[in-house]
């Protein structure tokens, strides 16, 4: 479906698989520019996720095989009451399964890498024991680090865009630069050569 | 032979000549049918034989033609037509008849010729009336259907005129047996009862036959494949039903009409218009011919005067009745003129009628031919009124700025989005589009429907869409999108055709009948298409599901998941369209591989099986054994 524009995805697991959800993404600068900017780079398969499944029925083959195929599971949204956008996790709800990704037979996800990127409105002293949300990100986002650990996956320090809504075009622009500073980090080294990794 | 061949030389030769350049010249193609009639009948160059026959060969096709209206009517359209047919068409018969009537007896005719003269030319000419509309466009709205009353009632009325006129005899009547076609009646001895029981029982076995017969024995035919044995039953039918009305006495048009109407809901009303339609065009055509070869010019040259009197006295009195009658029943100015005009010639049944007269003794052989000679000129004239009627309908418009004509400015601004058809369909996806903030423009050819739109504050402009100067006027070139909604197979796909060739930017979306429509549409040019029932099918589905106790959320995924499957085997077999064998074995196969996959999707969803959605049964184990594990330490 919408996940054709894979370019040139081998046959062989490779790349960043960038699950994107957003239910208003015409509406949020931050993501639309975070998203243009990690899409571009060559290995990335984008997903678009509201665009793909407006009707919340994720199609578990398709989702559980583009997961097979890569090496990193990279997933940006806003932060939303503290937690995914609900798309997303309905997306991990019924393709994250017992028996593909965790428990028994479920290995499938075991070795990859799973990378967060998140939007916040509120501000990164906000985001604070002292601050008005009382946690800071990393302690939000514990149920996607264990979502990683019981699949046997690397948790990735995530990347985090906070006051995401009032930052002015310069500022979303350097954002932009770092974050596919992060997701090229994050592509397997060059492998003209084959394997050279693990 | 070679008399034919000279014959069918001479007819095609003058129809090929001289229509076209009628046509060219704005006078529309009876007109040129008419004077091609003219230059090659006896009193000209006098190129053609006998007409009598002739003449009977070239009324079938008024009966064609009448069976093709058939076909368009739904018995349901009939009887919202009803004012239309009894009401203004009743009182124009009865008035004109009236009214000519009494002008003939101001003429010093006694009552009861005058009374006969005034019925005969109370009848219009079907045939002239419907192909001039139809070139101006002006069929299927509101005149149209006015004019299309008056006919349909007119028909009708010859049966108990055939009744009627011997009674109005003066003199001795001469031999009965040839009173052209519609006194021909074979059961003519019968008595009264019986001829009533005849023409029941006629009217029962076309309705019957219609309903019953036609279909199996088309279905049979149809899958034999062949396409002339498929048009030869289909004229086959026509000549049958006419045949049969004839001899009961009733007229051959009406009844083919009445045959029409029946297999109007039959699945091959397509094909059988699409068969005859070039028969009806011929014939009609050959009509055409022999009215104008018919014009007895010496007696015109004779008496001019008398005879220009009389086309003129009778074109004017019925415009005059027409036009009040319309007035009467509602009709706008420009309408009631549009149906006067149309309708003020003598018609076809006139020379049917006068011969019977005179063979009745109704009317004298001297006035009947001088009738004749009128009314044939009046039918010539009619083109030229229908111009006339352009002309005042023009100076009207000028006259008074703020008539929208059907067709005239778009000028809402520049449109999102043109949507053409706007029924049940096109409606809501019209409301879902400006409600949010797209503007449209709306083409619809259903009269009725713009009206009713219209006191709903919505407007909608009145128009043929597949019109290419209609699309571009409606904006089509500035326009971001068209959308085709409307309810005509053949239609969507000759405007998605039109629209892709001449806006090669615009997106185009159409609403398909079925799974093979969208294809041809895609096949088009359509960027998406959108089975029409299928959404609502599927919704549908889902609420039975739910009924059957199914909790929603399941209902509605159950739904999704088919959706998902459907649209994917369609996409799949796309390609393979076009290619019958190989689609029919692949859509088999898809079908199965469709069939399997929901299965497996739907199995998921089933209480008590495993690895389904949001972990079930596998999940559910792993948890009791590790519990059993936990409680054994």
């Amino acid at each position: 479906m919408s996940d054709a524009n894979t370019g040139s995805v081998t046959a062989a697991t490779s790349g960043v698989l960038l699950v994107l959800a957003h239910p208003a993404l015409e509406r949020s600068r931050a993501n639309r520019t975070l998203a243009k900017a990690a899409k571009s780079l060559s290995g990335v398969t984008f997903k678009d996720l509201y665009e793909t499944y407006p009707d919340f029925v994720v199609d578990i083959e398709t989702e559980q095989a583009a997961l097979v195929a890569h090496d990193v599971v990279a997933l940006q949204f806003p932060l939303f009451w503290y937690s995914t956008p609900s798309l997303l996790k309905e997306w991990l709800d019924i393709v994250w399964l017992h028996g593909f990704a965790y428990g028994e037979g479920g290995e499938a996800l075991k070795g990859k890498k799973l990378f967060v990127a998140c939007t916040t409105g509120g501000s990164a002293k906000a985001y604070h024991a002292h601050g008005y949300n009382r946690f800071n990100m990393d302690e939000f986002l514990r149920p996607l680090e264990q979502t990683a650990h019981l699949c046997g996956m690397d948790w990735e320090t995530p990347f985090v865009v906070h006051g995401a809504s009032v930052k002015d075009d310069a500022a979303l622009k350097a954002e932009a630069e770092r974050y596919k500073a992060r997701v090229t980090s994050l592509l397997p080294a060059p492998r003209v050569s084959g394997k050279t990794e693990a | 032979m070679e008399n034919f061949l000279t014959q069918t030389l001479v007819y095609l030769g003058a129809a090929v000549v001289s229509v076209p350049i009628a046509k060219r010249l704005g006078l529309g193609s009876v007109l040129g049918y008419l004077i091609a009639g003219v230059v090659i009948g006896p009193y000209a160059l006098s190129l053609v034989g006998a007409q009598a026959d002739l003449m009977k060969f070239a009324e079938f096709g008024v009966v064609i033609l009448l069976f093709l209206i058939g076909l368009e009517v739904r018995p349901s359209m009939l009887w919202d037509m009803r004012k239309a047919i009894f009401g203004f068409g009743g009182t124009q018969v009865v008035g004109t008849s009236l009214a000519i009537a009494a002008a003939s007896m101001l003429l010093g005719l006694p009552w009861q010729t005058a009374l006969a003269v005034g019925m005969v030319l109370a009848m219009s000419s079907t045939a002239i009336v419907l192909q001039t509309l139809d070139e101006k466009g002006l069929r299927q709205g509101p005149v149209g259907r006015a004019a299309f009353g008056i006919l349909l009632l007119q028909d009708l009325a010859v049966i108990p005129m055939f009744a009627l006129l011997p009674l109005l005899a003066t003199v001795a009547p001469q031999t009965h047996g040839d009173a052209g076609g519609h006194g021909a009646s074979l059961i003519a001895h019968l008595p009264a009862w019986a001829q009533g029981l005849s023409v029941f029982a006629a009217v029962a076995a076309v309705v019957g036959g219609g309903r019953y017969l036609v279909r199996p024995v088309f279905r049979f035919i149809a899958k034999a494949r062949l396409r002339e044995i498929f048009t030869a039953s289909a004229l086959l039918i026509v000549v049958a039903v006419a045949s049969l009305m004839q001899i009961v006495g009733l007229s051959p048009a009406l009844g083919a009409f009445l045959a029409g109407v029946v297999l109007a809901e039959s699945e091959f009303r397509r094909e059988l218009e699409t068969d005859i339609e070039p028969f009806r065009g011929l014939l009609l055509g050959l009509f055409f011919i022999t009215v104008g070869a018919g014009v007895d010019l010496p007696l015109i040259a004779r008496q001019p005067w008398l005879l220009a009197g009389l086309v003129l006295g009778l074109m004017v009195l019925k415009f005059l009745v027409l036009y009040g009658l319309a007035r009467l029943f509602g009709a706008p100015k420009r309408g009631a003129l549009a149906v006067a005009a149309a309708l003020a010639q003598g018609g076809e049944f006139a020379f049917v009628l006068l011969s019977f007269t005179v063979g009745a003794g109704v009317i004298g052989a001297s006035l009947a031919a001088l009738l004749t000679a009128a009314v044939a000129v009046s039918m010539a004239l009619t083109p030229v009124a229908m111009i006339l009627y352009e002309r005042v309908a023009a100076l009207m418009d000028a006259a008074i700025p703020d008539v929208v004509p059907d067709t005239g400015d778009f000028d809402e601004g520049e449109p999102d989005i043109i949507i053409a058809g706007f029924g049940r369909f096109g409606q809501i996806t019209g409301r879902l589009l400006s409600a949010n903030g797209f503007k449209s423009t709306v083409l619809d050819s259903d009269i009725e429907q713009i009206e009713l739109l219209r006191r709903f504050g919505r407007r909608v402009h009145y128009g043929d869409a597949t019109r290419l100067d209609l699309l571009r006027q409606a904006g089509a070139d500035r326009a971001r999108m068209l959308i085709v909604a409307l309810d005509d197979r053949e239609k969507t796909v000759e405007l998605v055709e039109t629209a892709r060739k001449a806006f090669p930017n615009l997106v185009i979306l159409a609403r398909a009948w079925d799974r093979r429509h969208a294809y041809d549409l895609l096949a088009n040019g359509a960027d998406a298409v959108e089975r029409e029932t299928f959404e609502s099918a599927l919704a549908l589905g889902a609420t039975a599901l739910q009924k059957l106790g199914f909790r929603a959320h399941r209902a509605h995924r159950a739904a999704a998941f088919f959706r998902r499957h459907d649209r994917r085997m369609f996409e799949e077999l796309r390609p393979m369209w076009g290619q019958e064998e190989a689609y029919i074995l692949a859509s088999r196969d898809a079908a199965q591989t469709m069939d399997r996959l929901l299965d497996a999707d739907l199995h998921r969803m089933r209480p008590g099986d495993g690895g389904g959605a949001w972990d079930t049964a596998s999940l559910d184990e792993e948890l009791r054994e590790r519990a059993q594990q936990e409680g054994a330490e």
